[in-house]
C-alpha cells in the first residue's frame, strides 16, 4: 500500500493510458471537423463551414428525424417488454418456460447483428406472404427490430436492481392486501424508476446506433442516420461527417454530465436522510 | 356460486399472473426464436429468381406432397475454399482482439475498482461513454488516423521517422485495432463489476499469511473474478466473429470475414438461402461460447 503511493502503479498507469486510447480518436475527430480543407487528415486552417454544410443536408437531417422517431418509440415499447421480463424473471419463481425466457432475454446481447438481422427479415417477408403484413419493409419493421434487441438492455438492467430491492416492502403490501397490480404500480416501480430510466436511455441509444439490423429490415422509405453515414462513410472520409460526430459527442458528453449531477445530488440527499435518521 | 367463486380465484390467481408471463415470452419467441427456424428453413431451400428468391419447401401437386430439403447450400459453402477461409479468419481476428482486449481491460477494471468511491462513478462513466455515442463514427474515426495519409504517418513522415508511409489501413492490424477499441467498454464492465464485489478482507489474508503480490492475484484476485473474465470475454468474441462494419470499413482484400461475406452473399448477390446457411453455420460454431454466456448470465440474473 506504501509503495503504491509514492509511484503509480501499473495498474493505474494502464487505466490511464486505457482511457487516452479512447478518446485520443474522438478528439481527432473533433479538432478535425473545424479543419479548412477537404482532407480530413491535412490541417489548413479553422473553419466552421462543415457545419453549414451538415446543416443544409435534407438527406442527413430528414434521417436524424426518422433515427429519433424510431428510437423514442422502441425504447419505450423496449422499456416496458423488458421491464416485464425482468419482474417475471426475479419475482415469479418458477414457471414453465422461465428457461426459454432467459435464454430469449440474454441471447441478443451476444447475438451477431448479421444474423439477427437477416432472421428478423427472413420472419418479415414469411408475415407478408401469409398475413399481408408488413406489405412494405420499414419504420414498423424497424421498430419491431429495435424493441426486440433493445429490450434484453433493459431486462438486465431492470433485473439488476430489482434484485437490490428490498423485497419486505412488497410482502408487506401484499400481506396488508393490496392486490399485485396495484403493488406492482403503487410499491415497486416508484423504487425501480431509476433502473428503467436508465434503461429506456440505453435502448435509445443502441436504436439510434444500430445499422446492421436496421439495413436487413428496413424498406425503401425509411433511411435511419447510421444508413446515411454509413453511405458515406464506404466511400472515404468527409469532413461533414467529422462535423456530425462532434454534435453527437457533444450531446451524449453533456448528458453523461447531466445524469452524473442527477446520480450525486441524489447520492448526497441520501446521505443526509441516513445522517439526520441517526441524528434522531 | 361455489364454481363461479373458485373460478374467479383462479382466475385471479393465474390469468393475471399467466398474462404477465406471456407478454415477454410471446414476444421474443414470435420476434427471436422463430425467425431462427425461418433461416434454418431457407437454408434448405432452393435459390431461385423470384420475389422472395428462393424456392418453396413443400409443394403439393398431382396429388403428390413433395418435401425438398436441399443441401446443397451447406454442400456449397464447403466447396468453396472463400467460405471456409472467411470463418477462419473472423475466429481468429475475434480471438486476437478478445485477448487484447482482456489484456488492456482487466488493469483497467482493476484500477478502477480500486480507486477511491466518488472517482468510481467518474471512472465507469468515462469508459461507458464513447459506448454511447457511434459506434460507426468511432470505426470512422480510425480511418483517418491509420490511412496512409492518416495523422499517424503524417506524424511519422513529419518527425522523419519513416520516409514512405506505414500501409496500417485494410489490414489484419486495422481490423483487429477497430474490434478493440469498439468492444473495448464491454470488456471492461462486467471486470470491474466482478473486481468491486471482490472481498477485501480476503487480500489482506493473504497478504497478512505471507503471499506474495502476485500469488496473491493469481491464487485468489483471478479465481474470483473468472465471472468477469468469462463474461468480458464473450461479450467481445461473440458479436466480433460476426462483425461487418469494422471489416467492411477498416478490412481489405486479406481480411476476409464471414458477417462481411454474409452481407454480401444477401444484399450484393441476392442469394437468400446461401446467406442462411452462413448464418446457421456461424450460429452452430458460436453455440457454445454463447450457451457458456448464457449459463453465467442466467446466474446472474436470477440469483
Amino acid at each position: 500500500m506504501m509503495r503504491s503511493r509514492r509511484r503509480p502503479s501499473f495498474t493505474t498507469v494502464m487505466l490511464v493510458l486505457g482511457l487516452l486510447f479512447l478518446y485520443l480518436p474522438m478528439v481527432v475527430l473533433v479538432v478535425y471537423s473545424f479543419n479548412e480543407s477537404r482532407l480530413v487528415t491535412v490541417w489548413a486552417g479553422f473553419s466552421t463551414q462543415w457545419y453549414g454544410e451538415l446543416f443544409r443536408d435534407q438527406q442527413i437531417l430528414s434521417a436524424v428525424w426518422t433515427s429519433l422517431e424510431i428510437a423514442f418509440f422502441a425504447a419505450s415499447m423496449a422499456v416496458c417488454l423488458g421491464t416485464v421480463a425482468a419482474f417475471v424473471m426475479t419475482r415469479y419463481g418458477h414457471f414453465r418456460g422461465k428457461t426459454a425466457l432467459s435464454s430469449m432475454v440474454t441471447a441478443p446481447l451476444v447475438m451477431p447483428e448479421v444474423i439477427t438481422g437477416l432472421s428478423l427479415l427472413l420472419l418479415f417477408v414469411q408475415m407478408a406472404q401469409l398475413i399481408g403484413w408488413p406489405a412494405d419493409r420499414g419504420m414498423a419493421t424497424i421498430w419491431i427490430a429495435h424493441t426486440t434487441f433493445c429490450s434484453a438492455y433493459v431486462a438486465v438492467v431492470v433485473a439488476a436492481r430489482l434484485r437490490e430491492v428490498d423485497r419486505s416492502i412488497e410482502e408487506a403490501a401484499m400481506d396488508l392486501g393490496s392486490p399485485p397490480v396495484k403493488t406492482f404500480f403503487f410499491v415497486t416501480l416508484p423504487v425501480i424508476a431509476p433502473a428503467l430510466a436508465a434503461g429506456w436511455l440505453l435502448a435509445f441509444t443502441l436504436s439510434l446506433d444500430d445499422l446492421v439490423i436496421t439495413s436487413f429490415v428496413s424498406g425503401p422509405g425509411a433511411n435511419t442516420l447510421p444508413m446515411v453515414v454509413f453511405s458515406s462513410v464506404r466511400m472515404g472520409v468527409s469532413p461533414k461527417i467529422n462535423a456530425l460526430a462532434t454534435l453527437i459527442i457533444l450531446t451524449v458528453s453533456l448528458a453523461t454530465l447531466l445524469a452524473w449531477y442527477f446520480m450525486r445530488r441524489s447520492e448526497a440527499k441520501r446521505q443526509s436522510v441516513i445522517q439526520q435518521g441517526e441524528g434522531v | 356460486m361455489m364454481p363461479s367463486r373458485i373460478a374467479g380465484f383462479i382466475k385471479r390467481l393465474h390469468l393475471g399472473r399467466r398474462a404477465v408471463i406471456a407478454f415477454p415470452l410471446v414476444w421474443l419467441t414470435l420476434f427471436f426464436l422463430l425467425p431462427f427456424a425461418l433461416v434454418l428453413k431457407i437454408s434448405l431451400s432452393e435459390s431461385a429468381i423470384a420475389i422472395p428468391p428462393y424456392g418453396p419447401l413443400v409443394e403439393y401437386a398431382d396429388q403428390t406432397l413433395n418435401i425438398f430439403l436441399n443441401l446443397g447450400n451447406y454442400l456449397f459453402l464447403l466447396s468453396d475454399s472463400l467460405y471456409v477461409a472467411a470463418y477462419w479468419g473472423s475466429i481468429k481476428t475475434a480471438f486476437v482482439a478478445t485477448v487484447v482486449c482482456l489484456l488492456i481491460g482487466y488493469p483497467m477494471a482493476y484500477a478502477m475498482a480500486r480507486a477511491p468511491g466518488r472517482l468510481q462513478l467518474i471512472l465507469l462513466l468515462l469508459v461507458m461513454l464513447p459506448s454511447w455515442t457511434s459506434f460507426l463514427i468511432r470505426v470512422y474515426a480510425w480511418m483517418g488516423i491509420l490511412s496512409n495519409s492518416g495523422l499517424i504517418n503524417n506524424l511519422l513522415m513529419g518527425l522523419g521517422v519513416i520516409d514512405s508511409p506505414l500501409r496500417m489501413m485494410n489490414t489484419q492490424f486495422s481490423v483487429i485495432v477497430g474490434i478493440v477499441y469498439a468492444y473495448l467498454p464491454f470488456m471492461v464492465l462486467p471486470l470491474y463489476a466482478h473486481l468491486t464485489r471482490l472481498d477485501n478482507s480476503l487480500l489482506e489474508a493473504a497478504s497478512d499469511l505471507g503471499s506474495r503480490k502476485l500469488n496473491t492475484f493469481l491464487k485468489v484476485t483471478l479465481p474470483l473474478s473468472m465471472g468477469g473474465i468469462i463474461a468480458g470475454s464473450m461479450l467481445v468474441f461473440i458479436p466480433a466473429v460476426g462483425e461487418f462494419v469494422i471489416p467492411e470499413l477498416l478490412g481489405g482484400p486479406d481480411t476476409l470475414m464471414i458477417g462481411k461475406v454474409l452481407w454480401e452473399e444477401f444484399f450484393l448477390n441476392r442469394d437468400w438461402p446461401v446467406a442462411s446457411a452462413l448464418a446457421m453455420v456461424m450460429l452452430l460454431l458460436l453455440l457454445v461460447p454463447i450457451v457458456w454466456f448464457h449459463r453465467y448470465q442466467s446466474r446472474e440474473l436470477e440469483e
